[in-house]
């Protein structure tokens, strides 16, 4: 973890308590999680207790305190995906890759999130993959595009 | 770009731009929303810029990626003006020839118009197609019309001319009174009166104050906010700062979910295009009065829709709701007072003062005024978004503007009003949608989600997944909700896994009422709604659940089995070969057995059995009939099977 990148993240904040959230974001979106050390940084620098980050941490969903894998998948659980059949896409990604929904696989290949609704409901249902849409998946065409990636 | 510092100024830069745009030159709109990007719409854009200066166009011809046109369904989208021509699914391939042929030769590519299932006739413009036709796009309409990032073309289609009558020709008190006559109530949810709730932040006592937007869209299925956010966050801006300058706060903010990316990129660049023109920011078009707009974006938290929550989360700590009274418009953000309004409510603004209170307020019914954008999603032909008046019957938008359901299905039910809202059964489909009309149908409005459900979907497992969704999404602060939605869901659970008994509806019952009774905020005191309103319409199917082990929509995997008929197998391997847990017995000619042992019901053999076979079935409530015989399984000819018969 690179200190001067935190202490960047938390200038360009002014360094305001208030601004908690947003700093956390950015880290979220540089490292794909929430590494240790960059939190106590953050609560050196915005004179912040560490509980009430691990709190933040902990609370919303977009924050991870542990590493991510090298693909993130993420499955649309919304009403519109759940009742075209989401269910059966999750099902078979979990068989897949032995990982359920907030986890990842041993070798940090895939991490596997469910997500409500990503406003694509015509194409539903919907998996993401590394930020790439696959749209009006059936059980059988989930497992084509996860064997497409290494 | 030069500040602007009058109304006259305003309206002479956009006089200017105006004269620099042809109405009658060709213009090129690609929907380059969510819905048509996931579907490839960036290379179209891509597509069409190379096209346009290959076939040297350029000088003569105006394109541009638009938000969101609506028409999810039928993405990617262009739509060729003056005239109107709406091309549906467009790939890259398809750009040169819509470039020669119809920009330059004025011919219409017929293969890629809409054709209307019912007359069976190609529809060239886009406002005679059946979804658009039935619609009244007030607030959604100018989406089409302007590229996001381009200030210019929100000023070409009149804006900020609201901002400039409010600013220099209404007192805040005016402004208020407008809104209040408009009868304008809160498109986010509760539905509560604006006017009312602008009045009360202006009255109260306390310094400085605040506006808001609620830009948390956190209901599953609805995207009408981040269509209106992505497509024209311009309209978004002008509706906060009237509504800043009559509640008197020089500072806003707008939440934002971090899961919206092109949503909060847009966003950045329409606040700052504002700020050079002086359209935000100190002195508004030298009126003398200042406003800043901080992006505040979302961490992922259901429960920070609701106000109090989202107040909290500005603060920058966990999003845990507080309790009402004080309201808001009180106490608010920081303790002072605070006016929040969800994004179509900011945005519906700047149309009431253009058009003035009694043009909008003649749209609708007499509780429900103006327009409402539905997201119409699910088991529907036409999945989109639409605009529609207050009072329009839900049969209408789910068949006249919907097409109906694919698949030649029947109806089952609607549900409104996002997890916590309701199910509206098929006897009420005549039912007015307005605010009123839908809550007392055991339904709300809430955002504006419409989620369409057809004879294969299972309503008990439609509550269950609302529970398990809200159980998720509790904030853990009241127990009532914490807990007792935790013990609905694995009821519910239980139910659809053939485990129901004796009771178990009871014990719901009273689980609700204590949410609803006990809770603190809008998310527990509605949470029981899912279970409430499909049991109150659907109580046929809890029943034989619990009482047949039988799941009527054929749904719940725990209570169905697949099956292959032997007089319809015609052995063609197709459900033996892509079965993925090796479960079906076969070979050619040899008729098809699933081995109940081995089958995890995933449903393959199902979707992959031609129509015309329609061998696999699915049974629920009675035993698999018991695997035929082996000497019986050789398939002869189509219809006449069985060895020695």
């Amino acid at each position: 973890m690179d200190t001067e990148k935190i202490d960047q993240i938390v200038d360009e904040h002014q360094g305001e308590a208030s601004s908690l959230i947003q700093v956390l974001l950015e880290i979220q979106s540089e490292y794909h999680w929430l590494p240790g050390d960059a939190l106590h940084r953050v609560s050196e620098r915005l004179q912040v207790p560490l509980t009430r980050i691990r709190h933040i941490a902990t609370f919303y969903k977009a924050f991870s305190l542990v590493p991510k894998g090298r693909h993130e998948v993420h499955i649309c659980v919304g009403t519109a995906c759940h009742v075209r059949g989401a269910t059966r896409v999750l099902d078979k990604v979990q068989d897949l890759t032995g990982i359920g929904p907030g986890e990842t696989d041993l070798e940090l290949k895939f991490s596997l999130e469910t997500v409500n609704c990503l406003g694509c409901c015509a194409l539903g249902p919907v998996m993401v993959v590394d930020g790439k849409t696959h749209g009006k998946l059936s059980p059988a065409g989930t497992a084509n595009v996860l064997k497409s990636y290494e | 770009m030069a500040r602007i510092d009058s109304p006259e100024e305003l309206a002479k830069l956009r006089q200017e731009v105006v004269s620099h745009r042809d109405p009658d030159a060709p213009r090129v709109s690609v929907c380059a929303g969510t819905g048509c990007l996931a579907s490839g719409a960036s290379q179209v854009v891509a597509a069409v810029k190379t096209e346009i200066e290959r076939q040297g166009l350029q000088a003569a011809v105006e394109s541009r990626g638009t938000g969101c046109h609506g028409f999810c369904e039928r993405g990617p989208i262009i739509v060729i003006d003056p005239e109107e021509i709406c091309y549906l699914q467009v790939t890259p391939d398809d750009v040169p020839e819509i470039i020669s042929r119809t920009l330059k030769d004025k011919q219409v590519v017929e293969r890629l118009l809409y054709v209307d299932p019912a007359a069976g006739e190609k529809v060239t413009r886009e406002s005679d197609i059946p979804f658009y036709k039935h619609q009244q796009r007030l607030v959604f309409g100018p989406n089409r019309k302007i590229d996001p990032k381009n200030i210019e073309d929100y000023l070409a289609i009149g804006g900020y001319r609201a901002l400039a009558r409010a600013l220099f020709e209404m007192s805040p008190e005016q402004v208020i009174e407008e809104v209040k006559r408009a009868n304008l109530r809160g498109r986010g949810g509760a539905g509560f009166p604006t006017g009312i709730k602008w009045e009360a932040a202006r009255n109260a006592p306390g310094e400085p104050k605040y506006v808001v937007v609620n830009c948390d869209e956190g209901d599953p299925g609805a995207y009408m906010d981040r269509s209106l956010m992505e497509g024209n966050p311009y309209s978004v801006l002008e509706g906060l700062i009237i509504g800043a300058y009559a509640i008197g706060a020089n500072e806003g903010f707008v939440y934002i979910r971090q899961e919206y990316p092109l949503a909060v990129e847009n966003l950045g660049v329409a606040i700052e295009r504002a700020e050079e023109h002086g359209l935000l920011g100190p002195d508004i078009l030298g009126s003398g009065f200042d406003f800043e707009v901080k992006v505040h974006r979302g961490a992922g938290a259901f429960v920070c829709g609701e106000e109090t929550a989202l107040l909290m989360s500005l603060e920058g700590v966990a999003g845990e709701p507080r309790p009402r009274p004080p309201y808001p418009a009180v106490k608010g953000l920081w303790g002072r007072p605070t006016n929040i309004n969800n994004v179509e409510t900011w945005a519906t603004v700047p149309l009431i003062i253009n058009r003035g209170a009694a043009a909008f307020a003649s749209i609708g019914t007499e509780g429900s005024k103006g327009t409402k954008i539905f997201s119409l999603v699910g088991k529907i032909t036409n999945t989109g978004l639409v605009e529609v008046p207050m009072g329009i019957t839900l049969r209408d938008i789910v068949f006249n503007i919907g097409g109906g359901i694919p698949g030649g299905k029947k109806f089952k039910a609607v549900q409104t009003g996002g997890p916590s809202g309701g199910c509206i059964p098929e006897d009420q489909l005549d039912l007015k949608v307005d605010f009123d009309e839908l809550t007392r149908a055991g339904s709300m409005m809430g955002s504006g989600g419409m989620i369409v459900m057809d004879q294969d979907t299972c309503m008990v497992d439609v509550a269950r997944y609302f529970i398990n969704f809200l159980t998720d999404e509790s904030c853990g602060k009241c127990l009532p909700c914490r807990e007792g939605l935790r013990q609905m869901h694995s009821i519910l659970t239980k139910i659809t896994e053939g485990k129901g008994k004796e009771g178990d509806i009871e014990l719901l019952e009273q689980l609700s009422e204590v949410a609803r009774e006990a809770s603190l905020c809008a998310l527990g005191k509605t949470a029981p709604n899912p279970f409430l309103s499909t049991f109150r319409y659907f109580k046929g199917e809890y029943e034989a659940h619990i009482k047949d082990r039988r799941c009527p929509a054929l749904s719940c995997k725990a209570l169905i089995s697949y099956y292959i008929d032997p007089e319809k197998c015609t052995a063609c391997l197709l459900c033996l070969k892509r079965c993925p847990d090796n479960a079906i017995d076969g070979g050619k000619k040899k008729i098809h057995i699933i081995d109940q042992d081995r089958c995890t019901n995933c449903g393959t053999c199902f979707d992959v059995c031609p129509s015309h076979f329609d061998a696999v079935r699915k049974i629920s409530g009675e035993p698999v009939p018991p695997p035929i015989p082996e000497d019986r399984r050789t398939v002869v000819k189509k219809g006449k099977r069985g060895a020695g018969q």
